[in-house]
């Protein structure tokens, strides 16, 4: 066990002390776990505390549009095999969750930290970190997180000078982009199933082409990386070439996909595909997300699904119809305020299936829905949905704030 | 009419389809199949020829660099201009509306020229983006009701003599010239900074769009009850901020 080989400095001790106690008394305040206003006020007294905890760290970082939080969770299971590990399981995922999540970790080897995407080429700097896996961009809250390909840009000079082995994943031209100015990365196919964010090449600004699986730009030879890890059907396929079966108690292709990515993370740090598959297997829900809950006599499966892509991958794996399907969307803060992202997700893949819809914007949903040519029933409640499908399971697809009031009303 | 063709072209999806502008096309389509009209839909890519046979074109909002990129494409390519010079209808977007004008500011801070549909010039603002949900009335020739729409944009566009203003904003930026007006049209080219996406927000401009395209003076009524749901939940909420 690594440990702390230098301790804090007195400073920094007080930094983290101050920091949960506010943590402590945000939470009796009921304001939630505290963890952020905690970081804030630490980092508040030491601006430095968040390298100094990273010190002592192996760290790796986690980035992306989707799957961030899950990934963390699998490659923090899998490092587990070699020694402790702290990591911001819940997603607080910026500069002050961060820190308070390190702050707990003095024992710990590794540091497993998810980070926003628009913090991770300052975190990068701070932490100076092992290892970073880049999943995926896309585009997500438009109204404020501003370019989809400017995020990548800043990514790539943000990780231009850093030290860590890039996991990067090679069928998203975007994430390239980001990692291709870097020394060392390991391309993983991971697979992409959106794609309309980067019919552009980042380099240059001509048409991608994109011959199945393979993507190249004509105009200035930007193109896909040779993959050394893949994810192939149940598979991930090592350097070698040997293929390690994934079981995983977390559905969908883009699971599989971001399991890929954590083992070629773990075999960086020395654990082997099949120890870290194997450990992996022992996730089953990740922050209420793919949990089934039983209620008024229903299974419920709760899905998040914040932008296109994501509910791209997500509507890939759910229960084929007649299944009664679930939507809810609403448009506070925290989901962005703009609703018009729903135009750019194929509803018509959801037909045959009997549709709900919910959430503050159900009538954006249902404008979608009929354009879409669908049918749905819209309701005040998700009591009320829940009451109106059958017996049996249900699929409940929601965006970030409607996720929360839906875990809300299933007690979960 | 049962017979009639239709055909929309959707313009440089892999550039400016970034804020789900493709509903507008997805509207359009829709309301025309709902008539009874047989729909051809082509999605044209920036390294394809622009078709000028089309009936209805629609080009959406899109970032900054790929604004500049499909300005140049479209430019070079010629055939927008020709399929207005042969009648046709355009709708244009943010990013969109701006190429179609006779000027606007780029990625690299320099001035672009545009397609001269409309006769608009557009700066970039120096205040914060304009973001937010907007009401307004329209231009009462168009004899429509309130326009509703959500707005995502730092640019500034200058209506000239030809140009009339699509609406008047009671709420939000519009234009972003401080006159209240937002957006343009001259009679087969039109401009909005609104998204939405504004069509399926206002589905009575794209009726406008049909029948400008079909020459005709009325459309057979459709089913507009989740429209007219989601524009009143849209002007009491525009209305009624917090
Ligand atoms: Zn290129």
């Amino acid at each position: 066990m690594a440990g702390n080989v230098e301790p804090l400095s007195p400073r920094a001790k007080l930094a983290v002390t101050a920091g949960r106690a506010a943590a402590a008394v945000s939470r009796v305040a009921g304001r939630g776990s505290g963890s952020v206003i905690g970081g804030k006020v630490a980092l508040r007294l030491d601006p430095d505390l968040l390298a100094r905890l990273a010190r002592h760290l192996d760290v790796v970082l986690v980035s992306a549009t989707n799957g961030k939080t899950t990934t963390t969770r699998l490659i923090a299971e899998a490092l587990r095999a070699n020694g402790g590990v702290v990591s911001n399981a819940l997603g607080a995922n910026m500069p002050a969750g961060i820190t308070s999540a390190l702050a707990g970790g003095s024992e710990s080897q590794y540091g497993v930290i998810e980070v926003d995407e628009k913090y991770l080429a300052g975190v990068a700097v701070d932490v100076a970190p092992k290892a970073i896996a880049l999943l995926n961009l896309s585009r997500d809250q438009l109204d404020r997180a501003g370019e989809t390909r400017m995020l990548a840009e800043k990514w790539r000079e943000g990780l231009s000078g850093s030290k860590a082995i890039i996991i990067a994943n090679a069928d998203d031209p975007l994430v390239v982009w980001a990692a291709s100015g870097s020394p060392n990365v390991v391309w993983v196919a991971a697979g992409q199933e959106w794609k309309d964010d980067a019919w552009s090449c980042p380099s240059c600004g001509g048409v991608m082409q994109r011959p199945g699986d393979d993507w190249f730009c004509a105009e200035c030879g930007f193109r896909r990386p040779t993959p050394s890890w893949a994810l192939s059907g149940d598979h991930v396929l090592d350097p070698n070439g040997t293929a390690w079966p994934i079981h995983l108690q977390l559905p969908g292709r883009a699971n599989k996909a971001n399991a890929t990515s954590s083992a070629a993370v773990a075999a960086a740090f020395g654990v082997s595909p099949q120890v870290a598959l194997e450990r992996m297997y022992s996730v089953a829900a990740v922050a209420g997300r793919y949990d089934v809950v039983s209620y008024q006599g229903r299974d419920i499966r709760l899905l998040l699904a914040k932008n296109p892509a994501g509910w791209l991958e997500t509507f890939s794996l759910i229960d084929p119809p007649p299944g009664p399907v679930i939507l809810a969307v609403n448009a506070r803060g925290a989901d962005g305020t703009d609703t018009s992202w729903l135009w750019d997700v194929d509803f018509s893949r959801l037909a045959g299936h009997p549709i709900a819809l919910i959430g503050d914007r159900r009538l954006d949903l249902a404008v979608r829905l009929e354009v879409a040519g669908v049918d749905f029933q819209v309701y005040e409640s998700a009591e009320e949905a829940v009451r109106m499908c059958p017996p049996g399971r249900i699929e409940a697809i929601a965006n970030y704030t409607s996720f929360q009031d839906l875990r809300r009303v299933v007690g979960n | 009419m049962a017979d009639a063709n239709l055909r929309v072209v959707w313009i440089y999806p892999d550039l400016l389809s970034t804020y789900g502008d493709q509903g507008n096309v997805l509207v359009v389509e829709r309301r025309a199949r709902q008539r009874g009209l047989e729909v051809q839909r082509m999605d044209v890519r920036s390294d394809q020829q622009l078709p000028t046979s089309g009936d209805i074109y629609l080009i959406g909002g899109g970032e900054d660099r790929p604004q500049r990129l499909a300005a140049e494409r479209l430019y070079r390519d010629g055939g927008l201009n020709r399929a207005v010079a042969n009648g046709a209808i355009v709708f244009s977007v943010c990013a969109g509306y701006q190429i179609l004008g006779h000027e606007f500011v780029n990625d690299q801070g320099a001035r672009q020229a545009g397609l001269g549909l409309l006769d608009v010039t557009s700066t970039r603002g120096t205040d914060q983006r304009c973001v937010g949900d907007v009401l307004g009335d329209m231009d009462s020739r168009l004899g429509l009701p309130q326009l509703t729409g959500f707005e995502n944009h730092q640019g500034i566009t200058h209506l000239g003599p030809t140009a009339r203003p699509l609406a008047q904003v009671r709420l939000g930026q519009g234009n972003g010239t401080g006159d209240g007006t937002e957006g343009a049209w001259n009679d087969t080219v039109f401009g909005t900074y609104m998204h939405g996406p504004v069509l399926a927000r206002n589905p009575q401009i794209a009726d406008v769009l049909l029948k400008l395209a079909l020459d005709v003076n009325a459309l057979p009524n459709v089913d507009d009850r989740w429209y007219e749901a989601l524009r009143g939940e849209r002007i009491t909420a525009a209305t009624q901020p917090g």
